[in-house]
Protein backbone atom coordinates (compact mmCIF):
# COMPACT_ATOMS: atom_id res chain seq x y z
CA UNK A 1 0.00 0.00 0.00
CA UNK A 2 1.62 3.53 -0.84
CA UNK A 3 2.42 6.90 0.99
CA UNK A 4 -0.61 7.82 2.47
CA UNK A 5 -2.07 11.49 1.82
CA UNK A 6 -1.75 13.75 5.26
CA UNK A 7 -4.58 15.65 6.61
CA UNK A 8 -3.03 18.41 8.35
CA UNK A 9 -5.03 20.55 11.51
CA UNK A 10 -3.52 24.19 11.53
CA UNK A 11 -3.83 26.18 14.51
CA UNK A 12 -3.32 29.65 14.42
CA UNK A 13 -1.67 30.87 17.51
CA UNK A 14 -1.76 34.52 19.04
CA UNK A 15 -1.12 35.36 22.81
CA UNK A 16 -0.99 31.58 23.79
CA UNK A 17 -4.81 30.97 22.63
CA UNK A 18 -5.59 29.16 19.01
CA UNK A 19 -8.07 31.87 17.11
CA UNK A 20 -9.88 31.58 13.27
CA UNK A 21 -10.52 34.58 11.62
CA UNK A 22 -11.73 35.50 7.60
CA UNK A 23 -8.62 36.92 5.86
CA UNK A 24 -6.92 37.96 8.53
CA UNK A 25 -9.50 40.13 10.20
CA UNK A 26 -12.45 39.19 12.97
CA UNK A 27 -10.56 36.81 14.52
CA UNK A 28 -12.49 34.36 16.99
CA UNK A 29 -11.41 32.80 19.67
CA UNK A 30 -11.44 28.91 19.14
CA UNK A 31 -9.53 27.20 22.32
CA UNK A 32 -6.35 26.28 24.10
CA UNK A 33 -3.63 25.02 22.10
CA UNK A 34 -2.44 21.65 24.20
CA UNK A 35 -6.18 20.60 24.62
CA UNK A 36 -6.94 21.27 20.50
CA UNK A 37 -3.70 19.70 19.72
CA UNK A 38 -4.29 16.28 21.85
CA UNK A 39 -7.78 16.48 20.18
CA UNK A 40 -6.65 16.53 17.08
CA UNK A 41 -4.10 14.09 17.56
CA UNK A 42 -6.81 11.60 19.37
CA UNK A 43 -9.22 11.94 15.69
CA UNK A 44 -6.15 10.82 13.77
CA UNK A 45 -4.60 13.95 12.37
CA UNK A 46 -1.22 13.39 10.60
CA UNK A 47 0.39 16.10 11.61
CA UNK A 48 -0.29 19.65 13.14
CA UNK A 49 0.52 23.14 12.01
CA UNK A 50 1.16 25.92 13.87
CA UNK A 51 1.33 29.30 12.87
CA UNK A 52 2.31 32.10 15.20
CA UNK A 53 0.21 35.46 14.42
CA UNK A 54 1.47 36.58 17.30
CA UNK A 55 1.87 40.81 16.58
CA UNK A 56 3.48 41.60 19.85
CA UNK A 57 7.31 40.82 20.43
CA UNK A 58 6.74 40.46 23.81
CA UNK A 59 4.31 37.28 23.42
CA UNK A 60 6.71 36.05 21.20
CA UNK A 61 8.50 33.52 23.49
CA UNK A 62 4.62 32.36 24.04
CA UNK A 63 5.13 29.81 21.03
CA UNK A 64 7.97 27.70 22.38
CA UNK A 65 6.17 27.04 25.44
CA UNK A 66 2.98 25.78 23.41
CA UNK A 67 5.65 23.59 21.73
CA UNK A 68 6.96 22.53 24.49
CA UNK A 69 4.10 21.32 26.35
CA UNK A 70 2.40 19.95 22.91
CA UNK A 71 5.31 17.70 22.48
CA UNK A 72 5.16 16.03 25.75
CA UNK A 73 1.85 14.59 25.02
CA UNK A 74 1.29 14.31 21.08
CA UNK A 75 3.76 11.70 19.01
CA UNK A 76 3.26 13.03 15.73
CA UNK A 77 4.86 15.53 13.77
CA UNK A 78 5.00 19.30 14.42
CA UNK A 79 5.29 22.30 12.20
CA UNK A 80 5.77 25.99 13.58
CA UNK A 81 5.51 29.00 11.02
CA UNK A 82 5.22 32.67 12.15
CA UNK A 83 7.52 35.50 12.34
CA UNK A 84 10.61 32.90 11.71
CA UNK A 85 13.30 35.57 10.96
CA UNK A 86 16.88 34.10 11.78
CA UNK A 87 18.58 30.67 12.02
CA UNK A 88 18.57 31.16 15.37
CA UNK A 89 14.16 30.97 15.84
CA UNK A 90 14.76 27.59 13.74
CA UNK A 91 16.81 26.91 16.50
CA UNK A 92 15.07 27.28 19.05
CA UNK A 93 11.76 25.91 17.54
CA UNK A 94 12.99 22.54 16.88
CA UNK A 95 14.83 22.66 20.16
CA UNK A 96 11.02 22.96 21.55
CA UNK A 97 9.86 20.30 19.67
CA UNK A 98 8.97 20.97 16.27
CA UNK A 99 9.86 18.86 13.92
CA UNK A 100 10.11 21.15 10.96
CA UNK A 101 9.94 24.87 10.93
CA UNK A 102 7.91 27.19 8.12
CA UNK A 103 9.27 30.12 6.85
CA UNK A 104 7.47 32.58 5.19
CA UNK A 105 8.62 36.09 4.39
CA UNK A 106 11.90 35.94 5.50
CA UNK A 107 12.50 33.68 2.41
CA UNK A 108 10.97 36.48 0.30
CA UNK A 109 13.68 39.40 1.96
CA UNK A 110 16.55 36.99 3.07
CA UNK A 111 16.60 33.32 0.55
CA UNK A 112 19.52 32.29 2.03
CA UNK A 113 18.12 31.85 5.12
CA UNK A 114 16.26 28.88 3.62
CA UNK A 115 19.53 27.49 2.28
CA UNK A 116 21.30 28.39 5.72
CA UNK A 117 18.38 26.62 7.76
CA UNK A 118 18.23 23.68 5.78
CA UNK A 119 22.22 22.90 5.68
CA UNK A 120 22.15 23.55 9.38
CA UNK A 121 19.02 21.31 10.47
CA UNK A 122 18.72 19.50 7.30
CA UNK A 123 16.09 19.82 4.50
CA UNK A 124 13.29 17.93 6.40
CA UNK A 125 13.02 20.93 8.80
CA UNK A 126 12.39 23.33 6.65
CA UNK A 127 8.94 24.20 4.67
CA UNK A 128 8.53 27.38 2.73
CA UNK A 129 5.03 28.43 2.88
CA UNK A 130 3.95 30.68 -0.30
CA UNK A 131 1.07 32.56 -0.39
CA UNK A 132 -0.29 32.65 -3.80
CA UNK A 133 -3.34 34.43 -5.78
CA UNK A 134 -4.23 34.88 -9.30
CA UNK A 135 -2.92 37.81 -11.14
CA UNK A 136 -5.22 36.76 -14.19
CA UNK A 137 -9.16 36.07 -14.86
CA UNK A 138 -8.32 33.12 -16.01
CA UNK A 139 -6.38 31.99 -13.28
CA UNK A 140 -3.28 30.92 -15.01
CA UNK A 141 -0.58 32.60 -13.26
CA UNK A 142 -0.04 33.76 -9.69
CA UNK A 143 1.92 36.06 -7.63
CA UNK A 144 3.29 35.31 -4.35
CA UNK A 145 2.14 37.85 -1.86
CA UNK A 146 3.16 39.09 1.72
CA UNK A 147 0.87 40.79 4.77
CA UNK A 148 -2.23 38.11 4.19
CA UNK A 149 -2.16 39.33 0.65
CA UNK A 150 -2.02 42.96 0.80
CA UNK A 151 1.51 43.36 -0.63
CA UNK A 152 2.24 42.13 -3.79
CA UNK A 153 5.86 40.98 -4.35
CA UNK A 154 6.75 40.27 -8.03
CA UNK A 155 7.36 36.49 -7.95
CA UNK A 156 5.85 34.22 -9.86
CA UNK A 157 4.70 31.46 -7.26
CA UNK A 158 5.62 28.92 -9.36
CA UNK A 159 8.92 29.82 -10.19
CA UNK A 160 9.58 30.54 -6.64
CA UNK A 161 8.44 27.02 -5.49
CA UNK A 162 11.07 26.17 -7.84
CA UNK A 163 13.78 28.72 -6.60
CA UNK A 164 13.09 27.41 -3.04
CA UNK A 165 13.35 23.88 -3.51
CA UNK A 166 17.05 24.47 -5.71
CA UNK A 167 17.47 26.47 -2.29
CA UNK A 168 16.84 23.19 -0.27
CA UNK A 169 13.24 23.24 0.85
CA UNK A 170 11.83 19.98 1.83
CA UNK A 171 8.45 21.15 1.82
CA UNK A 172 6.18 23.52 0.19
CA UNK A 173 3.29 24.84 2.51
CA UNK A 174 1.07 26.49 -0.53
CA UNK A 175 -2.39 28.89 0.57
CA UNK A 176 -4.12 29.70 -1.99
CA UNK A 177 -4.45 33.57 -0.68
CA UNK A 178 -7.44 34.79 -2.64
CA UNK A 179 -9.11 31.51 -0.91
CA UNK A 180 -8.30 31.77 2.48
CA UNK A 181 -11.11 32.09 5.27
CA UNK A 182 -13.61 32.02 2.22
CA UNK A 183 -14.64 28.17 2.27
CA UNK A 184 -14.69 27.95 -1.57
CA UNK A 185 -12.04 24.88 -1.68
CA UNK A 186 -8.48 25.50 -2.75
CA UNK A 187 -7.54 27.27 -6.03
CA UNK A 188 -7.12 24.00 -7.74
CA UNK A 189 -5.04 25.22 -11.19
CA UNK A 190 -2.54 26.83 -8.64
CA UNK A 191 -1.97 23.88 -6.73
CA UNK A 192 -1.42 21.81 -9.32
CA UNK A 193 0.95 24.02 -11.11
CA UNK A 194 3.12 23.94 -7.97
CA UNK A 195 3.08 20.25 -6.93
CA UNK A 196 3.83 19.07 -10.58
CA UNK A 197 6.46 21.50 -10.87
CA UNK A 198 8.50 20.73 -8.17
CA UNK A 199 9.96 17.33 -6.57
CA UNK A 200 9.13 17.83 -2.68
CA UNK A 201 5.54 17.34 -1.51
CA UNK A 202 2.94 20.25 -1.28
CA UNK A 203 0.57 21.14 1.28
CA UNK A 204 -2.52 22.52 0.29
CA UNK A 205 -4.22 25.59 2.17
CA UNK A 206 -6.60 27.99 2.52
CA UNK A 207 -10.22 28.40 1.26
CA UNK A 208 -11.30 24.57 3.22
CA UNK A 209 -15.28 24.55 3.53
CA UNK A 210 -16.28 21.03 3.84
CA UNK A 211 -14.47 17.55 3.35
CA UNK A 212 -15.15 17.34 -0.52
CA UNK A 213 -12.51 20.31 -0.58
CA UNK A 214 -9.76 18.05 0.63
CA UNK A 215 -10.54 15.40 -1.73
CA UNK A 216 -9.89 18.33 -4.81
CA UNK A 217 -6.83 18.80 -3.20
CA UNK A 218 -5.48 15.75 -3.68
CA UNK A 219 -7.27 14.74 -7.07
CA UNK A 220 -7.49 17.79 -8.73
CA UNK A 221 -4.64 19.68 -6.62
CA UNK A 222 -1.87 16.81 -7.14
CA UNK A 223 -1.38 17.77 -2.89
CA UNK A 224 0.76 15.45 -0.83
CA UNK A 225 -0.95 17.01 2.04
CA UNK A 226 -3.85 18.81 2.94
CA UNK A 227 -3.81 21.53 5.73
CA UNK A 228 -7.42 22.73 6.74
CA UNK A 229 -8.16 24.86 10.16
CA UNK A 230 -11.98 26.31 10.67
CA UNK A 231 -13.70 23.06 9.66
CA UNK A 232 -11.97 21.35 12.42
CA UNK A 233 -11.93 24.07 14.95
CA UNK A 234 -15.70 24.53 15.54
CA UNK A 235 -16.61 20.72 15.58
CA UNK A 236 -18.06 21.15 11.66
CA UNK A 237 -15.92 17.97 11.14
CA UNK A 238 -13.76 15.91 12.35
CA UNK A 239 -10.25 14.07 11.34
CA UNK A 240 -11.72 10.84 11.17
CA UNK A 241 -14.38 11.84 8.75
CA UNK A 242 -12.24 13.23 6.52
CA UNK A 243 -10.06 10.52 6.20
CA UNK A 244 -13.48 8.35 5.58
CA UNK A 245 -14.27 10.40 2.86
CA UNK A 246 -10.92 10.74 1.19
CA UNK A 247 -10.61 6.69 1.53
CA UNK A 248 -13.74 6.55 -0.42
CA UNK A 249 -12.62 7.96 -3.04
CA UNK A 250 -9.57 5.99 -3.38
CA UNK A 251 -7.09 8.17 -1.95
CA UNK A 252 -4.53 6.17 0.66
CA UNK A 253 -5.50 7.31 3.75
CA UNK A 254 -3.52 6.51 7.77
CA UNK A 255 -6.51 4.81 9.55
CA UNK B 1 17.67 4.68 49.96
CA UNK B 2 17.92 2.85 46.09
CA UNK B 3 20.90 1.13 45.81
CA UNK B 4 22.92 0.20 43.07
CA UNK B 5 21.33 -3.37 42.91
CA UNK B 6 18.08 -2.18 42.59
CA UNK B 7 18.70 0.54 40.26
CA UNK B 8 16.30 1.19 37.63
CA UNK B 9 17.86 0.66 34.15
CA UNK B 10 19.09 3.59 32.34
CA UNK B 11 18.32 4.04 28.92
CA UNK B 12 20.85 6.18 26.79
CA UNK B 13 19.88 8.55 24.50
CA UNK B 14 22.81 9.88 22.48
CA UNK B 15 23.05 13.31 21.38
CA UNK B 16 26.00 14.30 19.58
CA UNK B 17 24.85 17.31 18.48
CA UNK B 18 22.12 16.58 15.53
CA UNK B 19 18.66 18.13 16.03
CA UNK B 20 16.16 17.96 17.98
CA UNK B 21 15.70 14.80 20.36
CA UNK B 22 12.93 16.30 23.03
CA UNK B 23 10.53 14.25 21.42
CA UNK B 24 12.69 10.95 21.65
CA UNK B 25 13.24 11.37 25.19
CA UNK B 26 9.63 12.39 26.16
CA UNK B 27 8.22 9.33 24.08
CA UNK B 28 10.56 6.99 25.96
CA UNK B 29 9.67 8.51 29.39
CA UNK B 30 6.21 8.12 28.65
CA UNK B 31 6.26 4.51 27.56
CA UNK B 32 8.74 3.77 30.69
CA UNK B 33 6.08 5.04 32.79
CA UNK B 34 8.86 5.03 35.39
CA UNK B 35 10.46 1.85 35.16
CA UNK B 36 13.55 3.19 33.60
CA UNK B 37 15.77 6.24 33.74
CA UNK B 38 15.78 8.36 30.22
CA UNK B 39 19.08 9.51 30.03
CA UNK B 40 20.18 12.43 27.34
CA UNK B 41 23.99 12.33 26.99
CA UNK B 42 26.78 13.40 25.37
CA UNK B 43 29.08 11.15 27.22
CA UNK B 44 30.67 8.20 26.18
CA UNK B 45 31.02 6.92 29.40
CA UNK B 46 27.39 6.90 30.29
CA UNK B 47 26.73 5.26 26.88
CA UNK B 48 29.24 2.76 28.37
CA UNK B 49 27.34 1.97 31.59
CA UNK B 50 23.92 2.20 30.23
CA UNK B 51 21.34 -0.80 30.16
CA UNK B 52 20.08 0.11 26.69
CA UNK B 53 21.07 2.93 23.90
CA UNK B 54 19.05 4.84 21.79
CA UNK B 55 20.75 6.14 18.77
CA UNK B 56 18.68 8.69 16.55
CA UNK B 57 20.11 11.27 14.12
CA UNK B 58 18.74 13.82 11.64
CA UNK B 59 19.79 16.37 8.98
CA UNK B 60 22.80 15.97 6.37
CA UNK B 61 24.71 12.65 6.79
CA UNK B 62 28.17 14.10 6.52
CA UNK B 63 27.56 16.40 9.61
CA UNK B 64 25.91 13.72 11.70
CA UNK B 65 29.43 11.81 11.14
CA UNK B 66 31.42 14.45 11.61
CA UNK B 67 29.97 15.35 15.03
CA UNK B 68 29.97 11.42 15.94
CA UNK B 69 33.64 11.77 15.18
CA UNK B 70 34.22 14.82 16.90
CA UNK B 71 32.10 13.96 20.24
CA UNK B 72 34.15 10.51 20.97
CA UNK B 73 30.92 9.22 20.99
CA UNK B 74 31.53 6.59 18.00
CA UNK B 75 33.12 3.43 19.89
CA UNK B 76 30.72 3.34 22.65
CA UNK B 77 28.04 3.46 20.39
CA UNK B 78 30.19 0.96 18.35
CA UNK B 79 30.67 -0.80 21.35
CA UNK B 80 26.82 -0.27 22.24
CA UNK B 81 25.58 -1.75 19.26
CA UNK B 82 27.64 -5.19 20.15
CA UNK B 83 26.49 -6.04 22.99
CA UNK B 84 23.37 -4.25 24.67
CA UNK B 85 19.52 -3.28 23.43
CA UNK B 86 20.00 -0.79 20.76
CA UNK B 87 17.97 1.15 18.64
CA UNK B 88 18.62 3.00 15.93
CA UNK B 89 16.62 6.16 14.57
CA UNK B 90 16.52 7.25 11.01
CA UNK B 91 19.81 8.87 10.43
CA UNK B 92 21.25 6.44 13.47
CA UNK B 93 19.52 3.88 11.25
CA UNK B 94 21.56 4.59 8.23
CA UNK B 95 25.00 5.30 9.90
CA UNK B 96 24.97 1.65 10.70
CA UNK B 97 26.00 0.44 7.18
CA UNK B 98 29.17 1.57 5.56
CA UNK B 99 28.63 4.49 3.49
CA UNK B 100 26.03 7.23 2.10
CA UNK B 101 25.42 8.37 -0.90
CA UNK B 102 24.99 11.63 0.91
CA UNK B 103 28.10 14.04 0.63
CA UNK B 104 30.11 10.61 -0.34
CA UNK B 105 30.44 9.84 3.31
CA UNK B 106 31.75 6.93 5.20
CA UNK B 107 29.50 5.70 7.78
CA UNK B 108 29.93 3.34 11.10
CA UNK B 109 30.63 0.20 9.02
CA UNK B 110 28.35 -1.74 11.20
CA UNK B 111 26.95 -3.46 9.13
CA UNK B 112 28.11 -4.36 5.04
CA UNK B 113 25.79 -2.27 3.26
CA UNK B 114 25.09 1.43 0.97
CA UNK B 115 22.69 4.25 2.17
CA UNK B 116 21.32 5.30 -1.74
CA UNK B 117 19.18 8.24 -2.67
CA UNK B 118 15.67 7.81 -3.68
CA UNK B 119 15.95 8.51 -7.78
CA UNK B 120 14.08 11.53 -8.91
CA UNK B 121 10.76 11.34 -11.37
CA UNK B 122 9.38 7.84 -9.78
CA UNK B 123 5.65 7.28 -10.19
CA UNK B 124 3.74 5.09 -8.13
CA UNK B 125 0.99 2.07 -9.89
CA UNK B 126 -1.71 4.90 -10.58
CA UNK B 127 0.92 6.95 -12.32
CA UNK B 128 1.30 9.28 -9.46
CA UNK B 129 4.18 11.24 -8.96
CA UNK B 130 6.39 10.11 -5.84
CA UNK B 131 7.71 13.07 -4.23
CA UNK B 132 11.27 12.99 -2.44
CA UNK B 133 11.61 13.14 0.72
CA UNK B 134 9.50 10.61 1.01
CA UNK B 135 7.35 12.25 3.77
CA UNK B 136 4.49 11.23 5.65
CA UNK B 137 3.11 7.44 6.84
CA UNK B 138 3.94 4.60 4.51
CA UNK B 139 3.04 1.21 5.61
CA UNK B 140 5.44 -1.45 7.22
CA UNK B 141 5.68 -4.97 6.37
CA UNK B 142 7.56 -7.31 9.05
CA UNK B 143 9.61 -9.35 7.00
CA UNK B 144 10.67 -11.49 9.70
CA UNK B 145 9.10 -12.35 13.49
CA UNK B 146 10.27 -9.98 16.10
CA UNK B 147 9.54 -9.47 19.77
CA UNK B 148 9.24 -5.77 19.36
CA UNK B 149 6.51 -6.52 16.81
CA UNK B 150 3.95 -7.45 20.24
CA UNK B 151 1.06 -5.79 19.44
CA UNK B 152 1.41 -4.63 16.19
CA UNK B 153 -0.22 -4.92 12.75
CA UNK B 154 1.51 -6.32 10.17
CA UNK B 155 1.28 -3.64 7.60
CA UNK B 156 1.23 -0.50 10.45
CA UNK B 157 1.76 2.83 8.93
CA UNK B 158 4.74 4.46 10.54
CA UNK B 159 6.02 8.51 9.93
CA UNK B 160 8.53 8.69 7.73
CA UNK B 161 11.05 11.16 6.27
CA UNK B 162 14.07 10.62 4.49
CA UNK B 163 15.57 11.51 0.64
CA UNK B 164 17.81 8.10 1.32
CA UNK B 165 17.14 4.06 1.91
CA UNK B 166 18.88 1.78 3.72
CA UNK B 167 20.34 -1.45 1.56
CA UNK B 168 22.21 -3.83 3.78
CA UNK B 169 24.80 -6.70 1.76
CA UNK B 170 22.98 -9.13 3.88
CA UNK B 171 18.85 -9.37 3.16
CA UNK B 172 18.83 -11.26 6.22
CA UNK B 173 19.36 -7.87 7.83
CA UNK B 174 16.25 -6.47 6.89
CA UNK B 175 13.41 -6.75 9.37
CA UNK B 176 10.60 -4.46 7.62
CA UNK B 177 10.04 -3.41 4.51
CA UNK B 178 7.93 -0.49 3.05
CA UNK B 179 7.54 0.63 -0.91
CA UNK B 180 7.99 3.90 -2.48
CA UNK B 181 7.56 1.92 -5.23
CA UNK B 182 9.98 -0.38 -4.66
CA UNK B 183 10.69 -2.37 -1.48
CA UNK B 184 13.53 -0.98 0.71
CA UNK B 185 14.80 -1.69 4.44
CA UNK B 186 12.25 -0.06 7.00
CA UNK B 187 13.68 -1.76 9.55
CA UNK B 188 17.06 -3.32 9.88
CA UNK B 189 18.88 -5.46 12.46
CA UNK B 190 20.64 -8.66 14.16
CA UNK B 191 20.35 -9.94 17.81
CA UNK B 192 20.38 -6.83 20.26
CA UNK B 193 20.26 -4.30 17.30
CA UNK B 194 16.76 -2.99 15.59
CA UNK B 195 16.80 0.47 13.54
CA UNK B 196 14.35 1.78 11.87
CA UNK B 197 14.47 4.15 9.10
CA UNK B 198 11.36 5.85 10.07
CA UNK B 199 10.76 7.74 13.55
CA UNK B 200 8.90 5.75 16.25
CA UNK B 201 8.44 8.70 18.86
CA UNK B 202 6.23 10.59 15.81
CA UNK B 203 4.57 7.54 14.91
CA UNK B 204 1.69 7.98 17.19
CA UNK B 205 0.00 4.63 18.59
CA UNK B 206 2.31 1.91 16.40
CA UNK B 207 5.54 4.07 17.36
CA UNK B 208 4.89 4.18 20.99
CA UNK B 209 3.94 0.37 21.12
CA UNK B 210 7.26 -0.14 19.44
CA UNK B 211 9.08 1.96 22.03
CA UNK B 212 7.43 0.43 25.12
CA UNK B 213 8.39 -3.31 24.13
CA UNK B 214 12.09 -1.90 23.45
CA UNK B 215 12.03 -0.53 27.02
CA UNK B 216 11.02 -4.17 28.04
CA UNK B 217 13.71 -5.95 25.73
CA UNK B 218 16.18 -8.42 27.07
CA UNK B 219 18.03 -7.98 23.45
CA UNK B 220 17.12 -11.57 21.98
CA UNK B 221 15.69 -11.59 19.23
Amino acid sequence: MPLAKRIIPCLDVTSGRVVKGVNFVGLRDAGDPVEIARRYNEQGADELTFLDITASSDDRDLILHIIEAVAEQVFIPLTVGGGVRRVEDVRRLLNAGADKVSINTSAITNPQLVADCAAKFGSQAIVVAIDAKAVTPENDRWEVFTHGGRNPTGLDAVAWAQRMQALGAGEILLTSMDRDGTKIGFNLPLTRAVSDAVNIPVIASGGVGNLQHLVDGVREGHADAVLAASIFHFGEFTVGQAKALMQQNGIEVRL
Amino acid sequence: MMTALHAKPVIAVVDYGMGNLHSVVKALELVAEGHAVVQLTRDPDVVQRADKVVFPGQGAMKDCMGELNASGLKQAVLAAAQSKPFFGVCVGAQLLLDHSEEGDTPALGFYAGEVKRFPDGQRDAEGQRLKVPHMGWNTVHQTRAHPLFAGIEDGARFYFVHSYYMQPADPALTLGQTDYPFAFSAIIGRDNVFATQFHPEKSHTAGLALLRSFVAWDGQS
